[in-house]
């Protein structure tokens, strides 16, 4: 299992009700589904992926998450997932929010803009960085946003959003020191 | 599993609300008795949890598969979503399709007889709505011993009749399939209806709807009606692929003649759907989905407990029926924190599409069902 994937399943406790906002082919809510019998729901824009989910038993909304979760009510969700799709949305701090007012916590995970190759190849190679977290080229990448670790703590300190846990993924384990240059993704929890 | 077709199936009849337990309507009148022509696939299993209603679309029947006898050129409406090893697969699940009240096709509707005067009903038969149409259908339910269907599927008017089912009768409907549908019929909607019905009372055939007798029919109005239909349920895209400007014959006439194949086509469809639909259930049917509302809390009321699953499907190319108006239908789901899945499928062939995108109905639909049935 991906790691993520790993940590994330940890994260959630048996029946939760989750929404995973870009939720993909949905392997990450058939893993929750399988090990913690959730509830899921997923939102994803791309409709080979919508048939995949399907496939899986997964009920998914076909549609864009920058448009917000305005039906949903306040909270009506245990756990609201961002993960790997936060970067992707254009109006990022309109989601954020939104998944914040909708879940009772937000778990989002992104890939580390600072990492120590991609300040290599920037620093010493000038040239964009190609990271296993970031395999994007500048004209084949769907992420729109692009930050460190260092930078979502600002964030969430200037919202006040509470950071109840952060995993920091390095390959294939946790990195316990100077995550900021050391992780290739982070996984945080959060909550208001 | 390798697909089949159904072969041969029979049409069957069920007459109810005789006598002083007529069917009372929404319009406040009553109607009895009633016959629903209605046909039936696969086999009802011991717990009687695996049978599924197919609500058909305006023109349809309650033929939906297989064919009515050896020499049947065409099988039934939606042969290719319904058989062994289909989206509607047969083998596994019990599936039902009724033709609606108000139609021409075995069920009572206009051209039936009239118990009180002998003749056909006409003008006197009352109006029906989408909610009659599906109580109507929860009278042959209940005799086939259905206690709770496993899923009631339809595109079009169809959609609407499986939306109203989940809202008149929660607790009797496991999922739901609506498909190329709405949840209230919009203006333009309304307008087209009004300009079909308009062509068929414009007729001087139509005789204030009195014309069977008359041994005559309304098929110039009727035959319009349907050829605005028609442009309705394909995209300019689709009619770009199917006809361009292409002309039937090498040069133009000159003449009103049809020319270009496009014309021929209308004509064509036109005049076939006189042949097979009584113009007097065309009035009839539009009404009811004009009046069909549903939108805001009309669908599922609160009060109600709803624990159906949805799958919401909608064609990018349909105009007649936008997918805004399907995720309308999401939307109110998702107020109500229902489970349901919403697919939006790239086509091109505007409203028809639910007749032919078989390939990406099909994974929805099959593995949507398995879902549903294994629970």
């Amino acid at each position: 299992m991906q790691l993520d994937h790993k940590i994330i399943s940890q994260e959630v406790p048996p029946e939760s009700k989750v929404l995973d906002l870009g939720c993909g082919n949905g392997e990450l809510l058939d893993i929750l589904v399988r090990q913690k019998q959730v509830k899921a729901q997923g939102i994803e824009l791309d409709e080979g992926a919508i048939y995949q989910c399907v496939e899986k038993g997964l009920s998914v909304f076909h549609g864009d998450i920058d448009s917000g979760l305005g039906e949903y009510p306040d909270k009506s969700f245990d756990y609201v997932i961002l993960n790997q799709s936060m970067q992707q949305a254009r109006k990022v701090d309109f989601v954020i929010q939104e998944a914040l007012r909708v879940g009772e916590k937000v778990i989002v995970g992104f890939p580390n803009f600072c990492y120590i190759k991609s300040r290599f190849m920037f620093f010493f190679r000038g040239k964009a960085p190609v990271t296993k977290s970031l395999p994007y080229h500048w004209y084949d990448s769907p992420n729109v946003h692009f930050l460190s670790i260092g930078d979502f703590r600002q964030y969430c300190k200037e919202q006040n959003i509470t950071v109840v846990k952060s995993y920091y993924l390095g390959n294939n384990r946790l990195v316990r020191i100077w995550p900021n240059l050391f992780a290739l993704n982070a996984i945080f929890v959060l909550e208001r | 599993m390798k697909e089949k077709s159904l072969g041969i199936v029979k049409e069957e009849f069920f007459t109810f609300a005789e006598g002083p337990h007529e069917l009372k309507l929404d319009s406040g009148q009553s109607l009895g008795p009633v016959t629903l022509a209605y046909e039936v696939y696969g086999k009802l299993n011991e717990e009687k949890s695996n049978a599924i209603l197919v609500e058909h679309a305006f023109s349809g029947d309650a033929h939906a598969a297989g064919l009515h006898n050896e020499s049947d050129k065409d099988p039934g409406w939606w042969d290719d979503l319904i058989g062994p090893g289909k989206a509607l697969d047969t083998e596994k699940y019990f599936v039902i399709c009724a033709n609606v009240i108000g139609g021409c096709k075995g069920s009572t509707g206009p051209s039936s007889i009239n118990p009180k005067t002998g003749k056909e009903y006409g003008l006197d038969f009352p109006i029906i709505t989408i909610a009659d149409m599906v109580k109507a259908q929860k009278h042959l339910i209940d005799y086939l011993g259905i206690k709770k269907l496993l899923c009631v599927i339809g595109g079009s008017m169809g959609g609407m009749q499986a939306l109203q089912w989940v809202t008149s009768f929660p607790d009797k409907v496991k999922s739901v399939i609506p498909i190329a549908t709405a949840l209230k019929h919009s203006p333009q909607q309304i307008a087209f209806d009004e300009v079909g019905r308009q062509a068929v009372m414009a007729d001087p055939n139509w005789h204030e709807g009195n014309y069977y007798a008359k041994k005559v029919k309304p098929e110039r109005g009727l035959a319009v009606a349907r050829m605005v239909g028609h442009i309705t349920y394909m995209s300019d895209k689709s009619m770009e692929e199917k006809f361009s400007r292409r002309l039937r014959e090498k040069d133009s006439s000159f003449k009103f003649t049809a020319d270009f194949e496009v014309e021929g086509y209308l004509r064509y469809r036109g005049d076939s759907f006189v042949k097979r639909f009584d113009a007097n259930s065309y009035l009839y049917i539009t009404k009811a989905m004009d009046y069909f509302d549903l939108s805001g809390t009309k669908f599922l009321a609160k009060d109600k407990h709803v624990d159906t699953r949805f799958l919401v499907i909608a064609f990018k190319s349909d105009w007649l029926y936008p997918a805004y108006q399907s995720q309308e239908i999401v939307r109110q789901l998702k107020i109500r924190g229902l489970e349901a899945t919403y697919c939006e499928v790239n086509s091109t062939y505007g409203h028809d599409a639910f007749l032919l995108e078989i390939k990406e109905e099909t994974h929805l639909i099959k593995h949507f069902l398995a879902k549903t049935f294994k629970g």
